[in-house]
């Protein structure tokens, strides 16, 4: 048995969670779909005196669309979304990113809301609820609470999610019109953690010119990165592979990534250029079809 | 010891079904499924490698989706339907198209990594019949083989695949 030892609780209703949260507070874990926790428990990074196995609660899975805001359940497991063809429809990056996630053994388990309250940078689904302006909702046993990306994610690893507050959904806006979304990571091995990931989503006006544009970075910095000066100069644009070039370029001086053992600064900023004029650019052919 | 340790350690009672079998089994919560399989019920087919979750070769059918043995505790398996490696020869004992697919192919090698890529290989032929070399290289991409033997892997999955096929028509 790897994991140290620990308490182990299966509430069946979200009010129990919640009292089992204000009981133990900092000392508790949601045990959602354990992929990322396990293997941290299984080293030893982690050892949780406690833990809150959610699996058991119902009415927190599920995938809502409406007209302008799709609603998953904190509880959904990734391959749900996955093969859901209406996130395809309505959110055509959430659908491309997921199955960037791990492989199909981790998307089995791992859970949406896990990922996101997870925080790593490098991560698909922080990045792309930033890319796309998405909401968290997390309730505690006193209140329920909205959080942008920029409210949630604090540094690597951290939210500002309280010891006793869960994710109870995550929200994303469903695809505008004349609107294309992409994503694309670099990895060293097909399903392995990004050195660096970039989402774009392009608007385009009646004209056929830019309306408005998001680009997110992840893997320079501890929360994923939003460069809205490369973005703000695209507006009013028409987009073709120079302007994309041209505006991406000054991106080696805007974002400040780490080395380690895999890739040095330079070619971590490299990557940041190569990827962001990709994905902007496949972004807008995208908007181009619609 | 202090109250909580003792209460931690304290065993859960699950029931879970194997290979169509039921089993009831006393567990510690921090007991990992593929420890259940292994050292309780004495199913040694599933086998660990990393237990972080990055080899694959602890991989299992979990209510009909291939999941790491080894991040899911064994508490979490109460009520579970799992399928592993020893459930997929038949029950005359006649061995499933993949497990020929690797003997013919020459699929494996030192075999260590062979359970997980017989249950993932699995499951990608139930969803899809004919894949592809490059569909049968991205499904099996969570699963290490040290001996580096995926060119056999590869082969031994599109032969059972091939063999799946002309069975069902």
């Amino acid at each position: 048995m790897k994991p140290a030892a620990f308490d182990y609780y299966r509430p069946e209703t979200l009010d129990e969670v919640l009292s089992l949260l204000d009981e133990f507070g900092y000392d508790a874990k949601i045990l959602a779909g354990g992929q990322s926790l396990i293997p941290m428990m299984n080293m030893r990074l982690a050892r949780p005196p406690v833990l809150i196995d959610i699996n058991g609660v119902p009415g927190m899975t599920g995938i809502e669309v409406g007209d302008s805001e799709i609603v998953i359940g904190g509880l959904t497991r990734h391959y749900m979304v996955e093969h859901s063809a209406e996130i395809r429809d309505s959110c055509p990056m959430l659908a491309e990113g997921i199955k960037l996630i791990g492989h199909s053994q981790i998307r089995s388990r791992g859970t949406i809301g896990g990922s996101i309250v997870h925080a790593d940078p490098t991560a698909e689904l922080p990045v792309m609820l930033t890319a796309l302006g998405g909401k968290v909702t997390v309730v505690s046993s006193e209140d329920e609470r909205e959080l942008t990306p920029e409210e949630l994610f604090l540094t690597y690893m951290t939210t500002t999610i309280e010891p006793n507050e869960i994710v109870k959904s995550v929200h994303f806006p469903v695809i505008a019109e004349r609107t294309g979304h992409a994503i694309e990571e670099f990895t060293l091995r097909s399903g392995d953690f990004a050195i660096i990931i970039a989402a774009a989503s392009v608007t385009l006006d009646e004209e056929g010119l830019i309306e408005s544009a998001t680009l997110c970075i992840g893997g320079v910095d501890g929360v994923p990165v939003k460069l809205d000066d490369v973005t703000d100069e695209l507006i009013g644009q028409a987009p073709s592979d120079e302007l994309f070039a041209e505006s991406c370029a000054p991106i080696v001086d805007m974002v400040e990534p780490e080395k380690d053992i895999h890739a040095s600064v330079e070619y971590r900023k490299d990557l940041c250029v190569a990827l962001s004029r990709r994905v902007l650019k496949k972004a807008a052919d995208e908007a181009k079809l619609v | 010891m202090t109250e909580k340790t003792a209460e931690s350690s304290r065993l859960k009672t699950i029931t879970l079904k194997v290979n169509q079998k039921e089993y009831t089994v006393d567990v510690e919560p921090r007991m990992l499924l593929s420890d259940v399989l292994r050292d309780e019920l004495r199913l040694t087919g599933t086998h660990v490698g990393c237990e972080h979750g990055v080899c694959g070769a602890c991989t299992i059918m979990m209510d009909g989706r291939p999941v790491r043995s080894c991040l899911v505790f064994g508490v979490q398996a109460d009520q579970a339907d799992i399928v592993t490696v020893e459930g997929l020869e038949s029950q005359d004992g006649e061995l499933h198209p993949l497990q020929n697919g690797f003997w013919e192919k020459h699929g494996l090698q030192c075999g260590f990594c062979t359970p997980g890529m017989l249950m993932t290989a699995c499951h990608l032929l139930e969803h899809n019949p004919d894949p592809s070399r490059e569909e049968i290289r991205e499904a099996i991409s969570g699963n290490l083989c040290r001996c580096t033997g995926y060119q056999g892997i590869v082969d031994a999955v599109e032969y059972a695949a091939k063999e799946m096929r002309e069975r069902a028509e």
